[in-house]
């Protein structure tokens, strides 16, 4: 990833809806190439749907979105330049670490680390030929964050991303999202428990 | 984007050799029709061949539906549908290639198995020729149709049910054209068969539209 690439994510007044019921309205943020922005809020006010707003899931009811680079080779849309993790991790249960992370960038595409170097950042290189399905959850878990790194995409839109993830896979983390976010990579997470980073813009859903 | 589709088809090809049943279970499922006709029927061999190619097709249409119900619903479950709208190849690409695999595990071995199954119902060589012909072009547009009832049921606990209901009503000009085709003596082979192959390039032109838009419903 370039470092001198300025990138920024622009959403203005954004509201989702669900049938006919609003999950949220107004929402607005800049975020800049190098920043992290938690998204937080109490259970069932729409962080889950939120991310998949801005993954592209879900259709907007109004609002505005916008996604620039100043050095864009191609115009890929923002669904090619983003990684979505979410509650459900992706993963195929009869097929290895190493198996479901080749068909990961295979299906997304710009590889950058190989499987065996992104689990090893994840310190679960020893599981790389084991069925997924063998797998405790928080290695599962592990499993899908390696995806960040197999394929280069400078925004990461994590669900919950510590779920399940025991202290020490957590402090491991930390550092990932440091590098990716000084290489000039974005991040927006829907947590309850900050990762502890300097400059975290905070963005609260259902404050009254 | 031809990288990620392969990549798709392989993996579908992979995750059916390795998870086994589909394919296997479908022939299995298709020989036991075929063997309990005759037993419903009686020992009359002239009826038998001349309701043979009916008796056949209609397995291979009851056999091709069996599996279809898990052909979305296992991406979906495990969110591999997220990861594939986040992919470079339009959504509706990815359907297809996943059909086109669904099929050479389950509809390719049945036409090829066909007509063995055909000796078992005492028909002659000419119509194992002709069933095999239509199957061939017939089991592709049965998954193709198939696939837009397993989108619409994705997000349906027992959807199998629900999607054969759907899919039957479908079906039934392929059922039509595929069997008059395969019955060579009453009309000639051609008509039919061309008939057979206009409606299987519209369904592979018009059901990944149809689908897609299904699971991207699905997955709001």
């Amino acid at each position: 990833m370039d470092v001198t690439q300025r990138r920024h994510l622009l959403i203005e007044d954004l509201s989702v809806a669900r049938g006919e019921r609003v999950v949220f309205g107004g929402v607005s943020l800049r975020l800049d190439s190098g920043e992290i922005a938690e998204v937080t809020g109490p259970n069932g006010v729409g962080k889950s749907t939120l991310l998949r707003a801005i993954a592209g899931f879900l259709p907007l009811r109004s609002g505005r979105m916008s996604w620039a680079e100043s050095e864009a080779t191609d115009s890929a849309p923002l669904t090619e330049r983003l990684h979505y993790v979410g509650h459900l991790d992706g993963l195929k249960s009869a097929l290895t670490a190493r198996e479901n992370l080749e068909i990961g960038v295979g299906i997304l595409g710009r590889s950058r680390l190989t499987p065996l170097e992104a689990l090893d950042r994840m310190e679960l290189a020893h599981v790389l030929d084991l069925p997924v399905g063998y797998l405790s959850a928080g290695q599962r878990r592990r499993v899908a964050l390696a995806r960040l790194l197999i394929a280069d995409r400078p925004l990461w839109l994590l669900d919950e991303p510590l779920t399940a993830l025991d202290r020490h896979a957590r402090a491991l983390l930390k550092p990932i999202v440091a590098d990716h976010l000084g290489s000039g990579g974005l991040m927006l997470a829907a947590t309850h428990e900050p990762l502890g980073l300097p400059g975290t813009i905070q963005v609260r859903l259902g404050a009254r | 984007m031809i990288r990620t589709l392969l990549v798709v088809f392989l993996r579908d090809l992979m995750l059916a050799r390795r998870i086994g049943g589909g394919g296997v279970l479908g022939l299995v499922f298709f020989l036991s029709l075929v063997t309990i006709v005759p037993f419903a029927i009686g020992p009359d061999l002239r009826l038998l061949s001349r309701i043979g190619p009916a008796i056949l097709w209609i397995a291979a249409l009851l056999a091709s539906l069996l599996g279809l119900d898990r052909l979305f619903q296992a991406d979906h479950e495990d969110g591999s549908v997220d990861q594939m709208l986040l992919s470079p190849a339009p959504l509706e690409l990815v359907v297809l290639v996943k059909c086109v695999a669904h099929w050479f595990v389950t509809g390719l071995p049945l036409v090829m198995l066909s007509p063995l199954f055909g000796l078992m119902l005492n028909l002659d060589g000419p119509a194992l020729g002709s069933v095999a012909a239509t199957l061939l072009v017939g089991t592709p547009t049965l998954t193709f149709l198939g696939a837009i009832g397993a989108a619409l049921t994705v997000t349906m606990r027992r959807g199998g049910l629900l999607l054969s209901i759907l899919v039957v009503p479908l079906t039934v000009p392929v059922l039509i054209f595929g069997v008059s085709a395969a019955q060579s003596g009453t009309v000639p082979f051609l008509t039919p068969f061309l008939v057979l192959c206009a409606l299987g390039l519209a369904s592979v032109a018009l059901a990944p539209i149809a689908a897609a838009a299904a699971l991207r419903g699905a997955g709001e």
